[in-house]
Protein backbone atom coordinates (compact mmCIF):
# COMPACT_ATOMS: atom_id res chain seq x y z
CA UNK A 1 0.00 0.00 0.00
CA UNK A 2 0.86 3.21 -0.88
CA UNK A 3 2.16 5.82 2.48
CA UNK A 4 -0.39 8.93 2.44
CA UNK A 5 1.43 12.03 1.31
CA UNK A 6 2.35 14.06 4.12
CA UNK A 7 1.57 17.73 3.99
CA UNK A 8 3.68 20.04 5.64
CA UNK A 9 1.78 23.57 6.95
CA UNK A 10 3.37 26.38 7.85
CA UNK A 11 2.26 27.06 11.38
CA UNK A 12 4.21 31.07 12.19
CA UNK A 13 0.95 32.41 11.15
CA UNK A 14 -2.19 32.15 9.86
CA UNK A 15 -4.93 29.83 9.24
CA UNK A 16 -2.90 26.98 9.02
CA UNK A 17 -6.00 24.93 11.13
CA UNK A 18 -8.50 25.32 8.65
CA UNK A 19 -5.79 23.86 6.26
CA UNK A 20 -5.22 21.08 8.63
CA UNK A 21 -8.37 20.23 8.84
CA UNK A 22 -8.97 20.11 4.62
CA UNK A 23 -5.61 17.89 4.00
CA UNK A 24 -6.45 15.61 7.47
CA UNK A 25 -9.70 14.93 6.16
CA UNK A 26 -8.16 13.29 2.41
CA UNK A 27 -6.24 11.04 4.69
CA UNK A 28 -2.78 13.08 4.46
CA UNK A 29 -0.15 12.97 6.72
CA UNK A 30 -0.30 16.54 8.13
CA UNK A 31 2.22 18.32 9.50
CA UNK A 32 3.08 21.89 11.44
CA UNK A 33 6.36 23.40 10.53
CA UNK A 34 8.09 26.19 12.38
CA UNK A 35 11.31 25.63 11.61
CA UNK A 36 13.48 25.21 7.81
CA UNK A 37 14.67 22.06 8.88
CA UNK A 38 10.89 20.24 8.85
CA UNK A 39 10.68 20.68 5.23
CA UNK A 40 12.74 18.20 4.06
CA UNK A 41 10.38 15.98 6.48
CA UNK A 42 6.91 16.20 3.79
CA UNK A 43 6.15 15.72 0.70
CA UNK A 44 4.31 18.94 -0.36
CA UNK A 45 4.09 22.16 1.72
CA UNK A 46 1.42 24.89 2.59
CA UNK A 47 1.66 28.47 2.76
CA UNK A 48 -2.06 29.39 4.24
CA UNK A 49 -3.70 32.54 4.61
CA UNK A 50 -2.66 35.06 7.08
CA UNK A 51 -0.80 38.49 7.20
CA UNK A 52 2.21 38.75 4.76
CA UNK A 53 3.75 41.87 6.80
CA UNK A 54 3.72 39.13 9.15
CA UNK A 55 4.47 36.45 7.74
CA UNK A 56 7.59 37.74 6.06
CA UNK A 57 9.14 39.39 9.21
CA UNK A 58 8.99 35.53 10.51
CA UNK A 59 10.39 33.64 7.37
CA UNK A 60 13.54 36.18 7.37
CA UNK A 61 14.52 35.98 11.63
CA UNK A 62 13.73 32.65 11.06
CA UNK A 63 15.82 31.42 7.69
CA UNK A 64 12.77 29.88 5.89
CA UNK A 65 13.13 32.32 3.13
CA UNK A 66 16.36 30.44 0.97
CA UNK A 67 15.00 26.92 1.72
CA UNK A 68 11.33 27.78 0.40
CA UNK A 69 12.50 28.83 -2.71
CA UNK A 70 14.62 25.55 -3.43
CA UNK A 71 11.89 23.42 -1.96
CA UNK A 72 10.03 22.63 -5.51
CA UNK A 73 13.32 21.93 -7.25
CA UNK A 74 13.82 19.29 -4.55
CA UNK A 75 10.33 17.65 -5.82
CA UNK A 76 8.08 19.44 -2.80
CA UNK A 77 4.94 20.89 -4.19
CA UNK A 78 4.41 24.17 -2.78
CA UNK A 79 0.74 25.22 -2.48
CA UNK A 80 -0.07 29.41 -0.96
CA UNK A 81 -3.65 30.70 -0.58
CA UNK A 82 -4.06 34.67 -0.39
CA UNK A 83 -1.44 35.49 1.46
CA UNK A 84 -0.28 32.62 0.95
CA UNK A 85 -0.34 33.28 -3.27
CA UNK A 86 1.38 36.96 -2.27
CA UNK A 87 4.49 35.31 -0.97
CA UNK A 88 4.79 32.92 -3.76
CA UNK A 89 4.49 35.48 -6.51
CA UNK A 90 7.12 37.17 -8.76
CA UNK A 91 5.66 40.34 -7.99
CA UNK A 92 3.69 42.36 -6.18
CA UNK A 93 1.95 45.24 -5.72
CA UNK A 94 -0.21 47.87 -3.78
CA UNK A 95 2.31 48.24 -2.05
CA UNK A 96 5.29 46.53 -3.05
CA UNK A 97 6.71 43.65 -1.37
CA UNK A 98 9.12 41.13 -1.64
CA UNK A 99 8.40 37.86 -2.22
CA UNK A 100 9.63 34.05 -3.19
CA UNK A 101 9.53 35.01 -6.95
CA UNK A 102 8.33 30.92 -7.19
CA UNK A 103 5.21 31.52 -9.40
CA UNK A 104 5.77 34.15 -12.43
CA UNK A 105 2.40 36.29 -11.75
CA UNK A 106 1.94 39.45 -10.88
CA UNK A 107 -0.52 39.57 -7.68
CA UNK A 108 -1.88 42.30 -6.29
CA UNK A 109 -3.02 42.92 -2.82
CA UNK A 110 -6.35 43.82 -1.38
CA UNK A 111 -7.42 44.37 -4.89
CA UNK A 112 -10.99 43.11 -4.07
CA UNK A 113 -11.28 45.47 -1.23
CA UNK A 114 -11.76 45.36 2.63
CA UNK A 115 -13.76 43.16 5.12
CA UNK A 116 -16.49 44.94 4.13
CA UNK A 117 -16.63 43.60 0.63
CA UNK A 118 -15.06 39.95 1.32
CA UNK A 119 -17.39 37.39 -0.36
CA UNK A 120 -18.43 33.59 -1.21
CA UNK A 121 -19.54 32.77 -5.04
CA UNK A 122 -19.59 29.80 -6.37
CA UNK A 123 -17.52 28.81 -9.09
CA UNK A 124 -15.18 25.99 -11.59
CA UNK A 125 -12.04 24.40 -11.25
CA UNK A 126 -10.16 22.94 -14.03
CA UNK A 127 -7.91 19.88 -12.73
CA UNK A 128 -4.71 20.48 -14.00
CA UNK A 129 -3.28 19.30 -17.90
CA UNK A 130 -6.99 20.41 -19.10
CA UNK A 131 -8.54 17.93 -16.72
CA UNK A 132 -12.02 17.63 -15.32
CA UNK A 133 -14.36 20.98 -14.90
CA UNK A 134 -15.18 20.61 -10.45
CA UNK A 135 -17.75 22.72 -9.27
CA UNK A 136 -17.12 24.56 -5.80
CA UNK A 137 -16.86 28.20 -4.01
CA UNK A 138 -14.66 30.81 -3.57
CA UNK A 139 -14.40 32.52 -0.53
CA UNK A 140 -12.50 35.84 -0.47
CA UNK A 141 -11.61 37.48 2.28
CA UNK A 142 -9.65 40.68 1.81
CA UNK A 143 -8.37 39.27 -1.61
CA UNK A 144 -5.46 39.88 -3.50
CA UNK A 145 -5.78 40.02 -7.16
CA UNK A 146 -3.68 38.00 -9.89
CA UNK A 147 -3.22 41.03 -12.57
CA UNK A 148 -1.13 38.95 -14.92
CA UNK A 149 0.24 35.47 -15.51
CA UNK A 150 3.78 34.33 -17.52
CA UNK A 151 3.76 31.87 -19.98
CA UNK A 152 3.83 28.99 -18.12
CA UNK A 153 1.39 29.18 -16.13
CA UNK A 154 -1.77 27.22 -16.63
CA UNK A 155 -5.14 28.92 -14.88
CA UNK A 156 -7.09 26.61 -13.36
CA UNK A 157 -9.82 29.05 -12.33
CA UNK A 158 -11.49 31.75 -13.17
CA UNK A 159 -13.49 34.71 -11.39
CA UNK A 160 -15.05 37.54 -13.77
CA UNK A 161 -11.84 38.39 -15.92
CA UNK A 162 -9.21 37.14 -13.26
CA UNK A 163 -7.21 34.10 -12.46
CA UNK A 164 -7.92 33.09 -9.32
CA UNK A 165 -5.83 29.17 -9.04
CA UNK A 166 -2.69 29.23 -11.23
CA UNK A 167 -0.18 26.23 -11.34
CA UNK A 168 3.28 26.34 -12.61
CA UNK A 169 5.39 23.36 -12.23
CA UNK A 170 5.27 22.01 -8.66
CA UNK A 171 3.80 25.39 -7.40
CA UNK A 172 0.31 26.32 -6.80
CA UNK A 173 -1.50 29.32 -5.86
CA UNK A 174 -5.27 30.79 -5.01
CA UNK A 175 -6.28 33.81 -4.26
CA UNK A 176 -9.22 32.21 -2.51
CA UNK A 177 -9.54 30.00 0.36
CA UNK A 178 -10.34 26.66 -1.01
CA UNK A 179 -9.43 25.95 3.41
CA UNK A 180 -12.38 27.23 4.07
CA UNK A 181 -14.90 25.24 1.66
CA UNK A 182 -15.83 21.66 2.81
CA UNK A 183 -15.53 19.95 -0.65
CA UNK A 184 -11.46 19.21 -0.47
CA UNK A 185 -11.68 19.97 -4.37
CA UNK A 186 -8.54 22.18 -4.19
CA UNK A 187 -6.50 20.42 -1.36
CA UNK A 188 -7.47 16.83 -3.95
CA UNK A 189 -5.55 18.37 -6.41
CA UNK A 190 -2.81 19.64 -4.32
CA UNK A 191 -2.16 16.00 -3.26
CA UNK A 192 -2.42 14.72 -6.57
CA UNK A 193 0.39 16.88 -7.42
CA UNK A 194 2.32 15.97 -4.16
CA UNK A 195 1.75 12.32 -5.40
CA UNK A 196 3.17 13.25 -8.66
CA UNK A 197 6.23 15.14 -7.72
CA UNK A 198 6.93 12.06 -5.53
CA UNK A 199 6.84 9.47 -8.00
CA UNK A 200 9.64 11.14 -9.95
CA UNK A 201 11.48 12.94 -6.98
CA UNK A 202 14.67 10.85 -6.06
CA UNK A 203 14.31 8.63 -3.00
CA UNK A 204 11.04 10.34 -2.86
CA UNK A 205 8.69 7.04 -2.53
CA UNK A 206 9.73 5.26 0.48
CA UNK A 207 6.12 3.56 0.89
CA UNK A 208 5.82 0.92 -2.12
CA UNK A 209 8.53 0.39 -3.20
CA UNK B 1 -23.39 36.40 -3.71
CA UNK B 2 -22.58 36.00 -0.28
CA UNK B 3 -21.62 38.68 1.63
CA UNK B 4 -21.23 39.60 5.44
CA UNK B 5 -22.15 35.92 6.39
CA UNK B 6 -20.87 34.50 9.53
CA UNK B 7 -18.51 32.24 7.29
CA UNK B 8 -17.10 35.21 5.64
CA UNK B 9 -16.78 37.19 9.13
CA UNK B 10 -15.10 34.35 10.99
CA UNK B 11 -12.99 33.69 7.40
CA UNK B 12 -10.91 36.90 8.48
CA UNK B 13 -10.56 36.38 12.17
CA UNK B 14 -9.13 32.57 11.10
CA UNK B 15 -6.52 34.88 9.31
CA UNK B 16 -5.53 36.30 11.91
CA UNK B 17 -4.78 33.30 14.30
CA UNK B 18 -1.39 32.73 15.81
CA UNK B 19 -0.97 36.60 15.62
CA UNK B 20 -1.20 39.68 17.99
CA UNK B 21 -3.44 42.76 17.28
CA UNK B 22 -1.66 45.86 18.72
CA UNK B 23 -3.82 48.83 20.20
CA UNK B 24 -2.67 52.21 18.37
CA UNK B 25 -3.73 55.37 19.14
CA UNK B 26 -2.06 57.56 15.71
CA UNK B 27 -0.71 56.42 12.10
CA UNK B 28 2.66 56.18 13.38
CA UNK B 29 2.46 54.23 16.34
CA UNK B 30 0.10 51.60 13.52
CA UNK B 31 3.12 51.60 11.22
CA UNK B 32 5.65 50.53 13.91
CA UNK B 33 3.08 47.96 15.03
CA UNK B 34 2.77 46.77 11.40
CA UNK B 35 6.74 47.17 11.10
CA UNK B 36 7.00 44.78 14.09
CA UNK B 37 4.80 42.37 12.59
CA UNK B 38 1.53 42.83 14.29
CA UNK B 39 -1.74 40.98 12.08
CA UNK B 40 -4.31 44.07 12.48
CA UNK B 41 -3.99 47.10 14.60
CA UNK B 42 -6.58 48.25 17.02
CA UNK B 43 -7.32 51.90 16.15
CA UNK B 44 -8.33 54.24 19.57
CA UNK B 45 -8.49 57.76 20.85
CA UNK B 46 -6.81 56.55 24.10
CA UNK B 47 -5.02 53.65 25.21
CA UNK B 48 -6.89 51.06 27.97
CA UNK B 49 -4.25 52.74 30.90
CA UNK B 50 -4.45 56.14 29.78
CA UNK B 51 -8.55 55.84 29.85
CA UNK B 52 -8.18 54.19 33.40
CA UNK B 53 -5.87 57.10 34.56
CA UNK B 54 -7.77 60.25 32.93
CA UNK B 55 -11.21 58.82 33.84
CA UNK B 56 -14.43 60.54 31.42
CA UNK B 57 -16.54 58.95 29.19
CA UNK B 58 -14.76 56.74 26.74
CA UNK B 59 -16.16 56.46 22.84
CA UNK B 60 -15.16 55.90 19.97
CA UNK B 61 -12.08 57.29 17.67
CA UNK B 62 -12.55 60.24 15.77
CA UNK B 63 -12.78 58.97 11.86
CA UNK B 64 -10.39 61.24 10.80
CA UNK B 65 -7.66 59.21 13.33
CA UNK B 66 -9.32 55.69 12.13
CA UNK B 67 -8.93 57.04 8.41
CA UNK B 68 -4.66 58.15 9.00
CA UNK B 69 -4.19 54.77 10.27
CA UNK B 70 -6.18 52.75 7.90
CA UNK B 71 -4.38 54.51 5.20
CA UNK B 72 -0.61 53.99 6.98
CA UNK B 73 -0.86 50.04 7.13
CA UNK B 74 -1.75 47.47 4.90
CA UNK B 75 -2.55 45.23 7.43
CA UNK B 76 -6.35 44.89 8.67
CA UNK B 77 -7.95 47.78 11.03
CA UNK B 78 -10.03 47.74 14.07
CA UNK B 79 -11.52 49.99 15.49
CA UNK B 80 -13.60 49.92 19.05
CA UNK B 81 -17.27 50.78 19.66
CA UNK B 82 -19.21 51.15 23.04
CA UNK B 83 -21.21 48.31 23.94
CA UNK B 84 -24.54 48.76 22.73
CA UNK B 85 -23.72 51.51 20.32
CA UNK B 86 -25.19 50.85 17.38
CA UNK B 87 -24.84 54.28 15.93
CA UNK B 88 -20.66 54.49 16.62
CA UNK B 89 -20.74 51.10 15.05
CA UNK B 90 -22.68 52.12 11.31
CA UNK B 91 -19.91 54.91 11.42
CA UNK B 92 -16.98 52.51 11.87
CA UNK B 93 -18.37 49.89 9.07
CA UNK B 94 -19.11 52.89 6.57
CA UNK B 95 -15.33 54.00 7.12
CA UNK B 96 -14.75 50.17 6.51
CA UNK B 97 -12.67 49.14 9.14
CA UNK B 98 -12.21 45.32 9.44
CA UNK B 99 -13.83 44.21 12.79
CA UNK B 100 -15.35 46.26 15.17
CA UNK B 101 -14.93 45.57 18.88
CA UNK B 102 -17.59 46.50 20.64
CA UNK B 103 -15.68 47.06 24.05
CA UNK B 104 -15.84 47.16 27.99
CA UNK B 105 -12.57 49.80 27.50
CA UNK B 106 -14.96 52.04 26.62
CA UNK B 107 -17.93 53.91 28.18
CA UNK B 108 -21.02 51.64 27.91
CA UNK B 109 -23.57 53.41 25.92
CA UNK B 110 -26.56 50.50 26.81
CA UNK B 111 -26.65 48.63 30.41
CA UNK B 112 -29.28 45.83 29.27
CA UNK B 113 -28.54 45.67 25.31
CA UNK B 114 -25.19 44.32 23.00
CA UNK B 115 -25.03 45.42 19.64
CA UNK B 116 -27.31 42.95 17.28
CA UNK B 117 -24.74 41.80 15.04
CA UNK B 118 -26.01 39.95 12.57
CA UNK B 119 -27.40 43.55 11.47
CA UNK B 120 -23.70 44.61 10.26
CA UNK B 121 -21.23 43.33 6.98
CA UNK B 122 -18.45 44.17 9.38
CA UNK B 123 -17.37 41.81 11.38
CA UNK B 124 -17.63 42.05 15.37
CA UNK B 125 -15.09 40.77 18.40
CA UNK B 126 -16.46 41.14 21.72
CA UNK B 127 -15.22 40.36 25.03
CA UNK B 128 -16.00 37.94 27.98
CA UNK B 129 -15.29 36.52 31.33
CA UNK B 130 -16.48 32.75 31.29
CA UNK B 131 -18.63 30.32 28.55
CA UNK B 132 -21.97 31.81 29.11
CA UNK B 133 -20.82 35.69 28.03
CA UNK B 134 -19.19 34.22 24.96
CA UNK B 135 -22.06 32.11 23.62
CA UNK B 136 -24.52 35.35 24.23
CA UNK B 137 -22.48 37.19 22.09
CA UNK B 138 -22.03 34.35 19.52
CA UNK B 139 -25.41 34.12 19.93
CA UNK B 140 -26.06 37.65 18.64
CA UNK B 141 -23.96 37.59 15.67
CA UNK B 142 -20.47 38.29 16.79
CA UNK B 143 -17.40 36.66 14.99
CA UNK B 144 -14.82 36.41 17.28
CA UNK B 145 -14.23 36.08 21.71
CA UNK B 146 -11.62 37.34 23.48
CA UNK B 147 -11.25 37.29 27.17
CA UNK B 148 -11.81 40.48 28.78
CA UNK B 149 -8.57 40.24 31.26
CA UNK B 150 -8.92 43.57 33.03
CA UNK B 151 -7.62 45.93 30.35
CA UNK B 152 -5.07 48.83 31.19
CA UNK B 153 -3.43 46.98 34.08
CA UNK B 154 -0.69 45.02 32.58
CA UNK B 155 -1.60 42.22 35.28
CA UNK B 156 -2.19 39.00 33.75
CA UNK B 157 -4.26 37.50 36.37
CA UNK B 158 -7.72 38.21 34.91
CA UNK B 159 -7.04 37.18 31.54
CA UNK B 160 -5.91 33.87 32.84
CA UNK B 161 -8.62 33.78 34.67
CA UNK B 162 -11.24 34.11 32.34
CA UNK B 163 -9.22 31.93 29.67
CA UNK B 164 -9.64 29.22 32.46
CA UNK B 165 -13.12 29.79 32.65
CA UNK B 166 -14.16 29.49 29.45
CA UNK B 167 -11.12 26.61 28.52
CA UNK B 168 -12.65 24.97 31.60
CA UNK B 169 -16.62 25.79 30.86
CA UNK B 170 -16.16 23.79 27.40
CA UNK B 171 -13.95 21.06 29.03
CA UNK B 172 -17.47 20.93 31.15
CA UNK B 173 -19.87 20.45 28.41
CA UNK B 174 -18.46 18.07 26.33
CA UNK B 175 -18.66 16.00 29.87
CA UNK B 176 -22.92 16.46 29.53
CA UNK B 177 -25.03 13.76 28.45
CA UNK B 178 -28.01 15.17 25.90
CA UNK B 179 -30.58 15.52 28.91
CA UNK B 180 -28.22 17.92 30.70
CA UNK B 181 -27.72 19.97 27.80
CA UNK B 182 -31.03 22.29 28.38
CA UNK B 183 -30.31 22.75 32.08
CA UNK B 184 -27.09 23.81 31.79
CA UNK B 185 -27.91 26.25 28.48
CA UNK B 186 -30.14 27.68 30.90
CA UNK B 187 -27.40 28.14 33.87
CA UNK B 188 -25.18 29.42 31.44
CA UNK B 189 -27.83 31.97 30.39
CA UNK B 190 -26.38 30.79 26.56
CA UNK B 191 -28.52 29.76 23.52
CA UNK B 192 -28.95 26.10 23.74
CA UNK B 193 -28.19 25.36 20.10
CA UNK B 194 -24.60 26.75 20.50
CA UNK B 195 -24.37 25.03 23.84
CA UNK B 196 -24.91 21.70 21.92
CA UNK B 197 -22.90 22.81 19.29
CA UNK B 198 -19.55 23.58 21.73
CA UNK B 199 -20.81 20.07 23.37
CA UNK B 200 -20.46 17.92 20.12
CA UNK B 201 -17.29 20.02 19.03
CA UNK B 202 -15.04 20.49 22.22
CA UNK B 203 -14.46 24.36 20.94
CA UNK B 204 -15.86 28.05 20.46
CA UNK B 205 -17.52 28.24 17.00
CA UNK B 206 -15.33 30.88 16.25
CA UNK B 207 -11.88 32.17 17.31
CA UNK B 208 -11.31 32.92 21.15
CA UNK B 209 -8.31 35.47 20.81
CA UNK B 210 -7.07 36.74 24.54
CA UNK B 211 -7.07 40.47 25.98
CA UNK B 212 -6.55 42.44 28.81
CA UNK B 213 -3.31 42.58 30.62
CA UNK B 214 -0.02 40.95 28.36
CA UNK B 215 2.88 42.99 28.80
CA UNK B 216 5.30 40.38 27.64
CA UNK B 217 6.58 37.45 25.33
CA UNK B 218 5.49 35.07 28.43
CA UNK B 219 2.19 36.38 29.41
CA UNK B 220 2.01 35.88 25.62
CA UNK B 221 3.04 32.42 25.82
CA UNK B 222 0.82 31.63 29.18
CA UNK B 223 -2.42 33.02 27.06
CA UNK B 224 -1.70 30.49 24.05
CA UNK B 225 -0.40 27.40 26.60
CA UNK B 226 -4.05 28.33 28.25
CA UNK B 227 -6.07 27.99 24.71
CA UNK B 228 -5.68 31.59 23.17
CA UNK B 229 -5.80 31.46 19.33
CA UNK B 230 -4.45 34.90 19.37
CA UNK B 231 -3.56 37.81 21.23
CA UNK B 232 -4.55 41.46 22.04
CA UNK B 233 -2.01 43.82 23.39
CA UNK B 234 -3.41 47.32 24.32
CA UNK B 235 -1.43 49.45 26.35
CA UNK B 236 1.56 46.88 27.16
CA UNK B 237 3.59 47.19 23.78
CA UNK B 238 3.22 51.38 23.99
CA UNK B 239 3.71 51.81 27.57
CA UNK B 240 6.99 50.22 27.59
CA UNK B 241 10.02 51.53 27.34
CA UNK B 242 10.71 50.35 23.44
CA UNK B 243 7.66 49.77 21.71
CA UNK B 244 8.98 48.18 18.59
CA UNK B 245 11.41 45.59 20.54
CA UNK B 246 8.40 44.54 22.97
CA UNK B 247 6.02 44.18 19.86
CA UNK B 248 8.41 42.47 17.61
CA UNK B 249 9.13 40.11 20.40
CA UNK B 250 5.64 39.40 21.57
CA UNK B 251 4.61 38.55 17.88
CA UNK B 252 7.71 35.88 17.71
CA UNK B 253 6.28 34.68 21.81
CA UNK B 254 3.17 33.59 19.92
CA UNK B 255 4.34 31.36 16.77
CA UNK B 256 7.33 29.95 19.32
CA UNK B 257 4.41 29.81 22.70
CA UNK B 258 5.89 26.02 23.53
CA UNK B 259 9.45 26.87 22.49
CA UNK B 260 11.06 28.09 25.98
CA UNK B 261 14.46 28.09 25.06
CA UNK B 262 13.38 30.62 22.09
CA UNK B 263 10.88 32.55 24.29
CA UNK B 264 14.70 33.22 26.89
CA UNK B 265 16.01 34.25 24.14
CA UNK B 266 13.10 37.02 23.06
CA UNK B 267 12.55 37.72 26.68
CA UNK B 268 15.68 39.20 26.90
CA UNK B 269 16.77 43.06 27.23
CA UNK B 270 13.36 44.42 26.27
CA UNK B 271 13.68 47.28 28.36
CA UNK B 272 10.59 48.02 30.78
CA UNK B 273 7.50 46.70 30.55
CA UNK B 274 4.75 48.71 31.29
CA UNK B 275 4.14 49.44 35.28
CA UNK B 276 0.72 48.29 35.69
CA UNK B 277 -1.94 48.03 38.56
CA UNK B 278 -2.29 45.09 40.73
CA UNK B 279 -5.69 44.05 40.09
CA UNK B 280 -6.24 42.95 43.33
CA UNK B 281 -5.72 46.35 44.85
CA UNK B 282 -8.63 47.61 42.60
CA UNK B 283 -12.00 49.10 43.88
CA UNK B 284 -14.68 47.07 42.03
CA UNK B 285 -15.73 50.06 40.60
CA UNK B 286 -12.58 50.50 38.94
CA UNK B 287 -12.60 47.33 36.68
CA UNK B 288 -13.29 47.48 33.02
CA UNK B 289 -14.39 43.75 32.85
CA UNK B 290 -17.46 44.20 34.49
CA UNK B 291 -19.16 46.17 32.02
CA UNK B 292 -21.43 43.79 29.93
CA UNK B 293 -22.98 41.19 30.61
Amino acid sequence: MTKPVSIGVLALQGDCAAHAKAFGALGCDVREIRRPAEIAESDGLVIPGGETTTLIKLLRAEGFWDVLIRAPGTGRPIFGTCAGLILLAKKVVDPVQESLGLLPVVVRRNAYGRQVDSFVVPGQVRMPGGGELKETEFVFIRAPRIDAVGPSVEVLARHEDAPVLVRSGWVLGASFHPELTTDGIVAGLFVALVEEAREVRPGGNGGNR
Amino acid sequence: MEIGSLRVKTGLAEMLKGGVVMDVTNAEQAKIAADAGAVSVMALERVPADIRRDGGVARMADPTKIKGIMKAVSIPVMAKARIGHFAEAQILEALGVDFVDESEVLTPADEHYHIDKFAFKVPFVCGCRNLGEALRRIGEGAAMIRTKGEAGSGDIVEAVRHMRAVVGGIRELTQLRPEQMMAKAKELGAPYELVRWVAENGKLPVPNFSAGGIATPADASLMMQLGAESVFVGSGIFKSTDPPKRAEAIVKAVTYYQDADKLAVLSAGLGDAMRGLEVSKLKEEELLQTRGW
